[in-house]
């Protein structure tokens, strides 16, 4: 029986700019940090409230992952705005979304009420779009 | 969530949460933030508290722990790291850090500084086998 999901990744054009993003703009932990030799690196994230789910952000790079035209081909759908990775929460949907914006986050929607609830979609530094939805408060 | 305070009022709290995050190492007066938001200190709490869940002391108390737990981290020491962060007591820090983080700040810094040492000489131990022989880092 699958408990529950502890790593999940998210390809990244540039992982110094990427660390800033989800660490200095988004306020995420540092959960590993390692140089993997030269130009390699393993860069882990977490969401604040999330110790135990570490987001890998990982660059797409020429490798054993990728041959060269994958990645070029993967860089493009990503700095195209190709992929949702996820839907992130929030405790107040409004005032985040007002820091976020003057931390110089991209936002594609303002928060929004929608039937199936209040959300705002915005975009990492790579391009990689997310849903930001609020918790329901009583 | 008909009940939210209008928008400029966020840009206000937010305002002086984000002030909060950039002054926290400093002698911060929340009165003083209250004013310039423009808020008595009572409305100022009230909506931080709604906002954010915890009223604006204890939000800056958190922040200067987590500054602290950086510091710690890379080596500082517990004096520096409680005076750099806007403690004024060590020993008022190490309580407060004690009771919010489960350990004390010489216990976090070991644990931490071991951690690194530990990522540092044998990375593959924190990453998942899988991701691992992708990325070809197995030898």
């Amino acid at each position: 029986m699958i408990t529950k999901l502890n790593h999940v990744s998210i390809f990244v054009l540039d992982q110094d700019s990427a660390y800033d993003f989800y660490v200095s703009k988004l306020g995420f932990t540092v959960n590993t940090d390692a140089s993997m030799g030269p130009g390699k690196r393993w860069l882990t994230v977490n969401p604040p409230e999330q110790p135990d789910l570490e987001i890998s952000l990982m660059a797409i790079d020429e490798g054993m992952m990728f041959k060269k035209e994958s990645a070029a081909a993967m860089r493009d759908l990503v700095s195209k705005g190709t992929f949702g990775f996820g839907v992130f929460e929030c405790n107040d949907l409004n005032a985040t979304y007002e820091e976020l914006s003057a931390k110089g986050v991209e936002f594609t929607k303002p928060p929004t009420k929608e039937f199936y609830g209040y959300e705002a979609l915005f975009k990492d530094d790579s391009g990689n779009w997310f849903s930001l939805g609020q918790k329901n408060r009583e | 969530m008909d009940e939210y305070p209008k928008q400029y009022l966020y840009r206000r709290v937010v305002k002086a949460k984000l002030y909060i995050d950039s002054h926290f190492s400093s002698a911060i007066d929340l009165n003083n933030i209250a004013d310039e938001a423009c808020f008595s200190k009572f409305h100022f709490v009230r909506l931080f508290r709604t906002i954010y869940g915890k009223t604006p002391h204890q939000y800056l108390t958190d922040v200067r722990i987590k500054h602290a737990k950086v510091l710690l981290a890379d080596g500082a020491t517990v004096a520096r790291s409680c005076f750099s962060v806007g403690f004024d007591s060590i020993s008022s820090f190490t309580g407060l850090f004690r009771r919010r983080v489960g350990v004390t700040p010489a216990a976090f810094q070991r644990a931490a500084l071991d951690t690194r040492e530990d990522v540092a000489s044998r990375p593959v131990k924190f990453i998942p086998n899988c991701f691992v022989e992708k990325r070809g880092w197995a030898k």
